[in-house]
């Protein structure tokens, strides 16, 4: 049973007929071209998934589409503003906070809705709030650096 | 995935006429987080879904006049750990939410869905194996020789040893929580601690809702606040996004270094979520101190079987208990 989804994706209205069955992370992907977000354990256990519903981090690959008509999508290539990159986004490629980058998307969504809410978060609120999120390569370390880098350029600007 | 087709009813009356018929085969969805899995392993084929989440069910939560704790079923997580009534009045709740799962699982899970998750017994979730009594009656029990280091010690059965695996479900249970069950017939409340199965010979049947029947909504008696001191604690293989090896939940009304009266059930060793009673007696009375703690949390792992890799549980159950006994009573 195919159904006509109405999503809004990172400001956009976007109409895609799509299998009901389908994830929201295969619609996006394949029915929308978002490549972005990335493709991991499929089972809710990995956060690689990760977009923004309302600006909140949830698993795309456990979500259907339909359940989320009218709601905000964030996707990564949503992130940047007028080509300029998101301050998590820079403060990541500069301290090196991704090495093979899979878990990237997933990460630094995750790490906006943190300071949306919380702007200047302890380090262990920024590990309790990306607890969901496995990477394999970093350790960690660069990546807990970079959102408080980013945190703090953020409070500067302000 | 098998293709199923899915019903967004208005109202909960048509999500239950759906939910109730036989055919087709009919399975109920809210947050999905446990769903989908077990659509995507092909442990569940149904034909069809039907999506009771916020907007079907209810997803308010009231912290009553009377003292009473109301959770919608379709509450979210997040939105029961966060709320200010439940943090300050039923702490050990908001404790044993952010204990379980992930942000990301938190922003999208039910309550009435986390009570009806599916256990994670590796062996139920893996289609491959063909012994899973609870997937497929009498076909038998591959974890009963097998990889049982998770698997539970009490209220198993020689047709399953399978855990449950909520967090929140072992501070509910331990605080006299009871559920509203809706069905065509009506509304019924059912005691928490009345509402999972053992598995008997029977371990496909988990609960006790019937065809169609839901979970409408969880309240907490005002009473069970009387338990100030309170704490929720976890042990697992990682810190983060595990399910329990051993977790309890303590509850506990001290008056002048004394307990007046006990609240404790446990997580990762029974089929369903475990209340203590005897744990409970024995702290009833009792001073606030490590040899009281200690005596009563032995009671603890009384009638426990184990099998095989779970035998550890043992001794870790009755540490644990103490641990969290420790940090909720303090010493006298």
């Amino acid at each position: 049973m195919k159904v006509r989804l109405a999503l809004t994706v990172n400001g956009e209205s976007r109409e895609v007929l799509a299998p009901v069955h389908k994830t929201l992370l295969e619609v996006l992907r394949e029915d929308l071209g978002l490549t972005g977000t990335k493709h991991g354990c499929e089972l809710g256990e990995c956060g690689t998934c990760t977009v923004l519903v309302d600006g909140e981090p949830v698993l795309s690959c456990l979500a259907l589409p339909v359940a989320i008509e009218g709601r905000a999508i964030t996707t990564i290539e949503g992130m940047a503003e007028g080509g300029e990159l998101h301050p998590l986004q820079q403060a990541f490629a500069e301290l090196g906070a991704a090495q093979c980058g899979y878990c990237t998307p997933g990460i630094l969504l995750t790490a906006q809705a943190l300071l949306d809410e919380t702007p200047t978060p302890t380090r262990d609120e920024i590990k309790e709030a990306l607890a969901g999120n496995l990477c394999r390569c970093t350790g960690y370390t660069k990546i807990l650096d970079a959102v408080e880098l980013a945190s703090m350029r953020m409070g500067a600007r302000k | 995935m098998h293709p199923f087709t899915l019903e967004r009813p208005r109202d909960v009356a048509t999500a239950m006429m759906l939910g109730a018929r036989g055919a087709p085969a009919t399975e109920y969805i809210a947050g999905g987080t446990d769903m989908l899995p077990l659509l995507k392993d092909e442990v569940l084929r149904p034909e069809r879904l039907v999506a009771v989440g916020a907007g079907v069910l209810d997803d308010r939560i009231e912290l009553g006049r009377d003292g009473t704790l109301r959770i919608g079923a379709a509450a979210r997580m997040t939105d029961v750990a966060d709320h200010e009534g439940v943090g300050e009045t039923f702490p050990l709740i908001a404790q044993a939410l952010l204990a379980g799962a992930s942000p990301q699982v938190r922003n999208m899970a039910t309550l009435g869905g986390n009570l009806l998750q599916r256990t994670r017994c590796g062996y139920f979730r893996d289609v491959g194996v063909v012994a899973c009594n609870k997937r497929r009656p009498g076909s038998g029990c591959a974890a009963m020789d097998g990889d049982n280091r998770m698997h539970a010690v009490l209220g198993g059965s020689d047709q399953c040893i399978a855990t449950h695996a909520s967090d929140v479900a072992v501070a509910l249970v331990a605080l006299d929580a009871r559920l509203r069950l809706r069905s065509l017939d009506g509304e019924r409340i059912v005691a928490l601690e009345a509402f999972h199965r053992v598995p008997g010979d029977a371990p496909q049947v988990e609960t006790v809702l019937a065809p169609g029947e839901l979970i409408a909504a969880i309240e907490v008696p005002a009473g069970a606040a009387l338990a100030r001191r309170s704490h929720y604690l976890k042990v697992r293989d990682r810190v983060s996004f595990e399910f329990a090896l051993v977790s309890a939940a303590v509850a506990l009304d001290v008056e002048d270094g004394r307990i007046r009266m006990a609240r404790v059930a446990m997580g990762g060793v029974g089929t369903k979520p475990w209340r203590m009673p005897r744990v409970e007696q024995a702290l009833a009375g009792a001073r606030c101190d490590g040899t009281a703690y200690r005596a009563a949390a032995e009671r603890a792992t009384d009638g426990a079987v184990p099998r095989g890799r779970n035998g550890f549980k043992l001794d870790l159950m009755v540490r644990t208990l103490v641990r969290a006994l420790e940090i909720a009573g303090g010493q006298a």
